[in-house]
């Protein structure tokens, strides 16, 4: 008797036939999939509009070291090279007390008329990581030549502690809600598996083997991981659609600059299919394992 | 070949269902298995298809030494056997054509294939007419008949019929061992584990009868008796 390897057609076929002989069930365990895929997107998405902000204020942040105005231009190109060779310094750019004048007029068109000698010659210092603020700050003015400085540190440790928290947050809820659905999908194909466990004992007892029993389960579970991570995309995308059309009209909030929605919807449609497949496989593969020690 | 050699099974809850059997059905032999209830021949039908392991001793299938098969060798070895059950244990959203077909997918025969066995077997249980009835709109005989041909359609070396005839009248009963007496004489080996004593005693077959576990009496040709 000719025997035909992995029967792909059949599988799928009897995947789709059992999503349907139970639609409730696999209506509902649908609707979960889609509900923790949108929230755990979400909360990914804020992480990730976070960061990108995050990553634009670290771009721009730097503290300013005014010298000591004792200090000659020798003294001033050694200080400038001691502070560019310290760690987390990305760049340094001198501008001298003249130059901080102009750019105060510059700036400050019709403002106050300033002396020269109020402003201080200065270093600008770009710093490479956030987290590291402080530590450059406290290495720059323990410099000779350094006589006081300004710098926002408490604003950028918020910066980092926002970052922090949103990460483990959307961490901690891509676990919880990854297990969750887990739980669901893997109820919802064990039940598939029992209303159909005559049909497995026969099947058995006729000499199927346990890929052949399992497949059309796993392909159940996939397909149902596969339609409520589309269905949730689709949703997610509305979602962030109208909450950026709500940030930018807002006029509070223009602050926030959040990133289009066209330029991550092929991350995000491949996580949540990543993420589909592998809820919809994994807990199918758990829930039908009992059913095949015939 | 089926060989069963000092076969004890004790249970899980500390039952002892067999007690040293021994018993041989060489190929192509019709064996009566019969005993009382709880005696121990379920617990042998179980042994022979896999679905329990012996506590001790040795039992051979269809060339399978079942004390040290892999799990993965179990479907080869249930591929040789064809299984009638009591119940029939037919699919009912199936017609009968699907319910031979889901035997046939099983152990991966194509649909040029089907088409070719499916006819022919149930032409010989006297199905050919009622490939496309729903077993509930057959009778009880018939659907043993289709539960016959989903057992043979594999081409098993042998079949082994648990009561198949427990739920069915005389008449009925009459028909299906006869049809087993038929498949037999094509060459399959032929186990049937009956109460059934007036039926026992019509076919003059080999009878082995077990009681309490054990073995009691191993006849050709021989009656119901224990």
């Amino acid at each position: 008797m000719k025997k035909r390897g992995f029967n792909l057609g059949y599988f799928i076929t009897e995947g789709f036939q059992s999503i349907f002989s139970h639609g409730l069930m696999s209506f509902a365990a649908v609707c979960m999939i889609v509900a923790c895929l949108i929230i755990m997107g979400s909360f990914s998405l804020l992480a990730v509009n976070a960061d990108e902000m995050l990553t634009k204020e670290e771009e721009k942040n730097e503290f300013f070291a005014y010298i000591d105005e004792s200090c000659g231009d020798e003294e001033i190109a050694r200080l400038t090279e001691q502070v560019r060779a310290l760690p987390n310094v990305a760049s340094v750019a001198f501008t001298s007390k003249e130059d901080a004048h102009d750019a105060w007029v510059e700036d400050h068109p019709g403002g106050i008329e300033l002396p020269v000698n109020v402003f201080r010659d200065r270093l600008s210092v770009h710093v490479v990581e956030l987290e590291l603020f402080t530590d450059t700050v406290n290495a720059v003015t323990a410099l000779p030549g350094v006589a006081d400085y300004s710098a926002h540190s408490e604003l950028a440790q918020g910066f980092v502690l926002v970052r922090h928290a949103a990460t483990i947050l959307a961490t901690v809820l891509v676990a919880i809600l990854a297990a969750v659905s887990l739980f669901i999908i893997s109820n919802t194909i064990r039940l598939a598996a029992f209303t159909r466990r005559e049909e497995i004992g026969i099947m058995k007892i006729c000499g199927a083997t346990d890929s052949f029993v399992r497949w059309p389960f796993i392909f159940e579970g996939l397909i149902l991981g596969l339609f409520g991570a589309v269905v949730a995309f689709l949703l997610q995308w509305g979602i962030y659609t109208l909450v950026m059309n709500a940030l930018a009209s807002s006029g509070v909030l223009t602050l926030f600059e959040m990133v289009p929605f066209a330029a991550i919807w092929l991350p995000v449609l491949g996580v949540f299919l990543l993420a589909g497949a592998l809820i919809g496989t994994v807990g199918s593969g758990f829930a039908i394992s009992r059913f095949l020690k015939v | 070949m089926i060989r069963l050699v000092g076969v004890y099974k004790e249970y899980d809850n500390g039952s002892k269902a067999l007690k040293g059997v021994d018993m041989k059905i060489d190929d192509g032999e019709f064996v009566f298995l019969v005993g009382p209830s709880g005696s121990g021949k379920s617990t042998i039908i179980k042994l022979i298809t896999a679905e329990e392991a012996a506590s001790e001793g040795q039992v051979i299938v269809n060339g399978y030494n079942l004390n040290n098969i892999r799990r993965w060798q179990i479907p080869f070895m249930r591929r040789t056997l064809g299984v009638v059950f009591q119940d029939f244990r037919l699919i009912e959203k199936k017609t009968v054509r699907q319910n031979l077909e889901f035997a046939m997918r099983v152990i991966g025969a194509g649909r040029k294939e089907m088409n070719k066995r499916i006819p022919y077997v149930l032409e010989l249980v006297g199905l050919g007419g009622k490939a496309d009835a729903y077993p509930n709109q057959l009778s009880g005989g018939e659907q043993q008949r289709v539960a016959v041909a989903r057992a043979l359609v594999n081409n098993p070396d042998t079949i082994i019929a648990d009561e198949p005839t427990g739920n069915l009248d005389p008449a009925r009963s009459l028909e299906i061992m006869t049809l087993l007496e038929r498949i037999n004489a094509m060459g399959t080996t032929m186990l049937v584990v009956t109460h059934e004593r007036e039926l026992v005693n019509r076919f003059s077959k080999r009878v082995v009868s077990i009681k309490d576990g054990s073995l009691i009496r191993d006849v050709q040709e021989g009656g119901y008796k224990l």
